[in-house]
Formats: structure tokens, C-alpha cells, sequence
């Protein structure tokens, strides 16, 4: 079994698992948006960035889709990766501002400015819709068409398509169908943030967050009360 | 012709084929590159065929088409051997004249290239200082060959390395390409020998070898130009790597833009398995392998190894997470070894002279040449093969010959569309793999534009962002969200829109998409930002700060006006503005409507006394 080290962790992860699959089991929160556990890893969201390597030859991956190897270093949550998962998720909420998971995200990780301007679209392309026809409902009805900013989800030639038995599942796993609390016509971009209570400071002192070193708040130096 | 089946064969047919080869005495060869094509070099050939035809010169003269000679800006272009005298923007009605001298033993003045420098006329290739300072390798045979024949490339030293290889065991192959210090042309500089060596450690039943000619940088066509003009040595190439890899089966995926250099290839594939060196039991040695093409259908993203592996396998070409690489779990889940077109075209060089001559040519860490397309504003454009370690100066300045109309060279951009900008006072870097990368540049697959003083570098920047963000694949946020953004933030600055918390925030975005994005182009596509703010930031800081322009290229930033003392009132501009916004009664000064203006330009292009000015 391929040893690894996982936030300081020695840990003998089973072969084919991914960075993910071992952070999950040793309890590390990674957050995901594109993944899926019955579907297969895809990689596009970038929000389950990961630092590997050591030393100066160090580089940001997605955890969903890197395998397990022998003598792999891997840090979830260091400043740089850190800094890439906000920028990424600004992204997408600039995209999608309607979307409930990616508010939640937002209040959670603690985002409290989208600094490009509000697309207001209702797709983030996370792919997770075709990955469920295909692989699950075994129907490839759905697929992407087009690239780069043209990039849409649709059925081949737009037309209503044969193989669709309109179950519903792609809509079941769509992040971005169910509306945050204001519904469709939001007046701003960012939501209210009801999650964002507890923000940890850590990565202010180490660089990185090191919560799994015991219970939360224990050292005194991440979690911080929001004054009321 | 006869299937060849040993390498005995192979050599009595080059004999004969090389008694055939210099039975003529004289030889012209017209160019037949795209660049030369569409200046009607076809054209050219009828002539000559017409008038050698004419003139009963059939049995002293050998007509050729060959591929691309490189000097794409002089063509169509015209050599004769054994002098090689070289002609220049040739046109059918010179072609009398040109065989009339020729059969005199003259040449034709006029169409000979002059020097802009010295204004000398030079009548040799070898003297042509475009030539001179060129190591070809890769391109020896562009200009010498016809590519539709594959008697010529046997007969000037063809498939001679591949007989040498079949004699040698796999590993002594894999060893001296490791030992020649060949590295992935494509960009990446991978060394080509350890991936050979990894894919063939790799236990499969079946392997696979790949030859990448998905070229989509805008202004480059050296992948293009190899296979349109030698596709022998590419196939040549790929046979001996198939041997060392143990692979049977290969494929060359080809652009379908590309038109000649997919026929070429086509035409070489057919007549390689025609005569037994593709095929079953190649020259005796009991080893089989044969290629296939893939025509590709334009999508830059495809250039991406894993990316164009899913291209072949019929599905929609998105690159996935590397690990596995492709030499570990490749073309449908086989161990498949890729490489560029230039790289596979460089083996049956290195396997015919030695490890040792190779390595003897480049710098420390970059062996052998380099391909790049010199193109922009410089005088002498077109395709160029240089040793490693030349400078970018020599590149410019000696083989480029600078900016023409006597403007300032400002940058050169290398790598293609997401390659960096490097500043006139780095051209004395040498040109090697890690040096371009530590000016945040890269090799790249070889495009080089060069830039003078009225280019805008955050237009240029724009430019290339808006070639990115239409060619992202779209599979990961960083890349298509990360290059739209981009682009929209220099788009407000380049229309005065932007404050300074913008270009902060497109600085932190730029370097947190090179770091984030899954494949190549995300990750290389910020830096023509990154570079242009590395060493022009004062231009971004005039468009944001001032809302000036500084090279007067942004339409929203700059206003044309005329210079009364220097207009003569010729009604040139008048004549020639689009949009009627110019007045003004002959022989007096005219003025400019700004209403009206559109900000095209060509009443500058069209002044003759310089009285247009951009402010």
C-alpha cells in the first residue's frame, strides 16, 4: 500500500484511491463541488485543491482526481491553496450568484467580496449532470457542446432527445437548481452568509490550517468569535 | 515498386535510385510550402514545366517541388542546384528569362535577394544572412526533396537509420537518444529518451506511439512545414521509436486545417507500407508496426497530450489528471508514448550520426535545434532552425533582420499564444528551455512574434487572451472562468474602464490560475499578463492612471488629429476616410470630425507627410 503523509499524517492508503478518498477517511475536510462518490473524479471545479510535494517543488492539484502514490506529501489547507479555493469559488458566484450550495460555500469558506461583475447565469458547467446520465441512468442523453466561453450542457443538436426517460436525475444533481434563500431576483451577489459564525485564524499564524492536531478552538489561536 | 524485405534491398534500391537522383545535371527546385502556395508558386512550376518543355530541356533539367524553405516573405521562391541560386518572389513571367540565362550559365539579377542592410545582391542561399546563421536539421531536407517522393528521401540518405536501428537492440536505441540530450519539442522538454524508456518498462500486451501535429499557436506552422515538406523523416522517426518502445501500431494526428501536410503525410504513410517499411516484418527483422492518421478538427486544447488522446478515441477532447501519463495508461488504457512532430523527425538524425554529434550541438541542459516560426513585424519572416543557446538577438536582429520602416523592436513574444513577452533588453538571453522559462516565458512549441514600438502590450496581451479564452476547453473553472475574467479586465483597461484595484485583482487572479488550472493551457495561459506586467507595467499603469495609450493602438484612449504646419492638403485621408469625417478644401490643411472619427487608422497609413498624429 502506498504510504503517504497527509497533514503531517503517516497513513498506508489502499492502492486506487485518490487524495480525496484518504483526506475523507482520516476525517480532513476537503471541500468538493464537481465530485461525486458514485460518479466518476472529474476534476473541473478546482475547489478540492490540494498542496503536494515538498520543499520549493511544491504544486497546487485537485484531490478527486490525484491517485495515491508512494512517498506523497500532501497539505489540504495552506495559505496558497487556500487563496486558489476563494479565487476559484469567487468565480463561480460571480457566475452563478442564484446558486444555494455555492452561497453556502462562500459563507463557509469566507468570502465577503465577489469582485467581478455578476454574470447571473444558471449553469456552472460542473459537468455533474452528464456524468449522471451516462454513468448512472445510463442514458447519455446530455453532453457538452461547444468550448471555452460557448461552452453549454444540452442534448445533441438541441433537439429533444430520444434516449431522455425524463427522470429527473440530472436536475436531482445539479448544484446550482436549488436558489438561495432570496429566490431568483437576489439584489446582491453575496447572500446574507448565516453560516459564517466561526471563521479559523490559524492560517493567519501558520500558513497553514491545523485543525486536525485536536479539538477545535483548543490551541486558542483558530477559531475566533465573530463580535456581535 | 517491389516490396523491399531486407535491409540489403533497401541499400541496392538507393543505389539505383541515387544513379536516378544525379543522372540531371541541373535541378530546379520551386518551393511548395502553403506560404508559397498561396503566393501562386504552382503557377510557377506549370511555367517551367511548359518551357523546359519548350525548349526540349527534359533530359538536363530536374524539375522539383519541394516543402517549405523557410524564407516564406521572399516567395514563391526558386532554387537551382548544383549552384543554388536563389530567386525570390518569382513569377511565371519570369520563368523564360530564368531558363534562357540559366542555359547560358548567368543569372537573372533582378530576381535575386537583396541585402536591405547593404543593399548588396546575393546570388547564393548560403550567403542569404536569413540562411547563414541556421543549423538545419530537422528542415536539412525541406528545400532538397520532393515530398510527394519517396525515392528522393531514399535517395538522399532516407530510412538509412532505420536499417542502422534494426541492427541495434531496443535499449541501445533508447540509450543513445538518451545520451543525445533530445527533449520533447513540443514545449515541455520531457526528455524523449526517458519516456521511450518508461513506456517501454510499462507490461502490456499492447502499446502504443502517438505523433502530435495538432499545431494551433496563431502565426505558427513549424509541425505543419516538417510533415508538409520531409513526412518521410517523421515516419522514419516514429518506426524507430515503435522498435524501441515495442509498440505495433501508431498514429499521427494532423490538423485537418492543414490540407498538405495530411495528403503528404497520407500519400508517405501509403508508399512506406507500399514498399515494406511499414507494414509486417519491416526489412526482415521480424518487427511490425504501421501508422494510421487522425485528422483533428482545430480545437487548440487538443495539442494537450491527454486531451488529444480522447481525440482519437472519438470522444470530446477535455485533458484529464496526470497521473497516470499517458506512457503509463494512454490511448485506451494502453502505455502510449507522444511526441511532437519535430521530435520524432530529430531520431533518424541522432540514430544515423550519434549521440555524440548531437549533444555537441546546443547549450548545457538544451540539445540539437530548434524549429520557431519567426513572424510579426520583423523583416525577414518565416521558418528558422537554430541551435539551442542562440540568442534572441541574433534571432531578431541577424536572422530577422529587426522591425522593418525603421521602427524599434520593443518584444518578442515566444511560445505561442500563452508564452511571455520578453523586453528588448533581455535579447541577450540564450535561447534554451530554462532560461525562457525563468524570464516567464516558455519554448513553447516555437512561434516567435516579434513586436516594434507602436504595439501596445496590453492590447497584445488582450489578443492572445481572447485566442485562450475562446480555445479554453471549459472543463475547469480556473482556465474558462479565469481566462474570460482576464480578458474582461483588459478589456476595461484598455478602454480606460479599469482602476488600479483592477489590475490588482487581475495580477492575484493570473497567478492563482497558473496555479490552479488542470492541463497546460490553464496553466501557461496567464502568461502573456503575467510578463506583459513583469516588464510594461508603466503601460498598464498609463491606461489606468492617465487613460493614455502610450503607443497609440487603443481605440477608446486615442483621438487623431492633423498637423496644420505639416499637411499639404493632397485630400489623401480626405479620399480615403470610411467614415466622411474628414474636411478640408485641396492645398489646405484638412482637420478631423471627432464625432465622426472611428479611429481606423488609415488616414496615418495613407499621409505621406507624416502629418496624422495619435495622441
Amino acid at each position: 500500500m502506498p504510504k503517504i503523509i497527509i497533514d503531517g499524517i503517516e497513513f498506508d492508503a489502499p492502492e486506487g484511491w485518490t487524495i480525496l478518498d484518504a483526506a475523507r477517511f482520516l476525517g480532513i475536510d476537503i471541500p468538493t463541488l464537481c465530485h461525486h462518490d458514485e460518479l466518476s473524479p472529474w476534476g473541473g471545479c478546482r475547489l478540492c485543491l490540494v498542496e503536494i510535494g515538498e520543499g520549493k517543488k511544491t504544486k497546487l492539484v485537485s484531490s478527486c482526481t490525484y491517485p495515491v502514490e508512494d512517498g506523497l506529501v500532501v497539505r489540504t489547507a495552506t495559505e496558497r491553496v487556500i487563496k486558489a479555493r476563494k479565487m476559484m469559488l469567487e468565480l463561480l458566484i460571480s457566475q452563478c450568484p442564484t446558486s444555494k450550495v455555492l452561497q453556502d460555500m462562500a459563507a463557509k469558506m469566507g468570502i465577503e467580496k465577489v469582485r467581478f461583475k455578476p454574470k447571473w447565469e444558471d449553469c456552472i458547467y460542473c459537468g455533474l449532470c452528464v456524468r449522471m446520465c451516462e454513468e448512472q441512468m445510463m442514458a447519455k442523453a446530455i453532453g457538452f457542446v461547444n468550448r471555452g466561453d460557448k461552452i453549454r450542457i444540452t442534448t445533441p443538436f438541441d433537439k429533444t432527445s430520444e434516449v431522455c426517460r425524463k427522470c429527473g436525475a440530472c436536475m436531482y444533481i445539479c448544484p446550482a437548481i436549488v436558489l438561495r434563500c432570496e429566490g431568483a431576483e437576489p439584489k446582491d451577489v453575496l447572500c446574507g452568509g448565516c453560516l459564517n459564525v466561526l471563521q479559523p485564524t490559524c492560517l493567519e499564524v501558520y500558513g497553514e490550517y491545523a485543525c486536525w492536531m485536536g479539538l477545535k478552538g483548543e490551541c486558542g489561536t483558530c477559531v475566533r468569535e465573530e463580535e456581535s | 515498386m517491389r516490396r523491399i524485405t531486407s535491409i540489403a534491398d533497401l541499400e541496392a534500391l538507393r543505389r539505383k535510385l541515387q544513379e536516378k537522383y544525379r543522372a540531371k545535371k541541373l535541378r530546379i527546385i520551386v518551393c511548395g510550402g502553403t506560404g508559397c502556395r498561396s503566393n501562386r508558386s504552382m503557377e510557377v512550376v506549370e511555367a517551367f514545366k511548359k518551357e523546359i518543355k519548350s525548349l526540349g530541356l527534359e533530359n538536363k533539367i530536374d524539375l522539383k517541388v519541394s516543402g517549405c524553405h523557410g524564407f516564406c516573405e521572399r516567395g514563391p521562391i526558386v532554387v537551382i542546384h548544383p549552384e543554388q541560386i536563389f530567386y525570390q518572389r518569382v513569377k511565371p513571367e519570369d520563368v523564360p528569362e530564368i531558363l534562357e540565362r540559366l542555359t547560358r550559365g548567368e543569372v537573372v539579377d533582378r530576381l535575386l535577394y537583396e541585402d536591405p542592410n547593404t543593399g548588396r545582391k546575393i546570388k547564393h542561399v548560403y550567403e542569404i544572412p536569413f540562411y547563414a546563421k541556421q543549423k538545419r536539421i530537422v528542415l536539412s531536407k525541406n528545400g532538397l526533396i520532393d515530398p510527394t517522393s519517396i525515392e528522393d528521401y531514399i535517395a538522399t540518405g532516407g530510412y538509412k537509420a532505420l536499417a542502422k536501428a534494426l541492427q541495434m537492440k531496443p535499449e541501445e536505441i533508447i540509450e543513445e537518444i538518451k545520451r543525445s540530450g533530445l527533449r520533447g519539442r513540443g514545449g515541455a522538454g520531457f526528455p524523449t529518451g526517458k519516456k521511450w524508456e518508461i513506456t517501454r518498462m510499462q507490461k502490456s500486451d499492447v502499446k502504443y506511439i502517438v505523433c502530435n501535429c495538432d499545431e494551433g499557436d496563431p502565426g505558427a506552422y513549424m509541425d505543419r512545414s516538417v510533415l508538409e515538406g520531409n513526412p518521410h523523416s517523421v515516419i522514419e522517426g516514429m518506426i524507430i521509436g515503435a522498435y524501441a518502445i515495442g509498440a505495433n501500431k501508431g498514429w499521427i494526428y494532423v490538423r485537418y486545417e492543414y490540407p498538405l501536410a495530411v495528403k503528404h503525410a497520407t500519400l508517405a504513410v501509403h508508399q512506406a507500407r507500399e514498399l515494406g517499411l511499414l507494414g509486417e516484418n519491416i526489412l526482415g527483422s521480424g518487427f511490425s508496426f504501421d501508422i494510421e492518421i487522425v485528422k483533428g478538427a482545430g480545437a487548440f486544447v487538443c495539442g494537450e497530450e491527454t486531451a488529444l488522446l480522447q481525440s482519437i478515441e472519438g470522444k470530446r477532447p477535455s485533458p484529464r489528471q496526470r497521473p497516470p501519463y499517458p506512457a503509463e495508461k494512454g490511448l485506451f488504457g494502453k502505455p502510449t508514448c507522444i511526441n511532437n512532430v519535430k521530435t520524432w523527425a530529430n531520431v533518424p538524425y541522432i540514430i544515423e550520426r550519434g549521440a555524440d554529434w548531437f549533444s555537441s550541438i546546443g547549450t548545457k541542459t538544451s540539445k540539437g535545434t530548434k524549429v520557431f516560426s519567426l513572424v510579426g513585424k520583423v523583416k525577414n519572416s518565416g521558418l528558422v532552425e537554430v541551435p539551442m543557446g542562440i540568442t534572441i538577438r541574433e534571432l531578431v536582429y541577424d536572422i530577422g533582420g529587426g522591425a522593418p520602416d525603421g521602427k524599434k523592436v520593443k518584444a518578442v513574444q515566444i511560445g505561442g499564444p500563452s508564452g511571455g513577452c520578453i523586453p528588448e533588453e533581455l535579447f541577450d538571453l540564450p535561447i534554451d528551455y530554462e532560461s525562457l522559462t525563468e524570464v516567464g516565458s516558455m519554448m513553447g512549441s516555437g512561434g516567435v512574434i516579434v513586436m516594434d514600438e507602436n504595439t501596445c502590450m496590453v492590447d497584445t496581451a488582450k489578443y492572445f487572451m481572447k485566442f485562450l479564452k475562446d480555445e479554453s476547453c471549459g472543463k475547469c473553472v480556473s482556465c474558462r472562468e479565469g481566462t474570460q475574467r482576464m480578458y474582461e479586465i483588459l478589456s476595461d483597461i484598455t478602454e480606460g474602464k479599469a482602476s488600479e484595484e483592477d489590475l490588482q485583482l487581475l495580477e492575484e487572479l493570473a497567478n492563482v490560475v497558473k496555479d490552479a488550472s488542470l492541463c497546460g493551457l490553464g496553466q501557461t495561459a496567464p502568461n502573456p499578463v503575467l510578463t506583459t506586467l513583469r516588464y510594461f507595467r508603466e503601460e498598464y499603469l498609463a491606461h489606468i492612471r492617465e487613460k493614455r495609450c502610450p503607443a497609440g493602438v487603443c481605440k477608446a484612449l486615442i483621438k487623431y488629429t492633423i498637423d496644420p504646419e505639416k499637411c499639404t492638403g493632397c485630400d489623401a485621408c480626405r479620399i480615403n476616410c470610411p467614415v466622411g469625417a474628414i474636411t478640408g478644401k485641396p492645398k489646405e490643411p484638412h482637420s478631423i470630425i471627432q464625432e465622426k472619427c472611428i479611429k481606423c487608422g488609415i488616414c496615418r497609413d495613407v499621409c505621406k507627410f507624416g502629418a496624422v498624429i495619435v495622441s
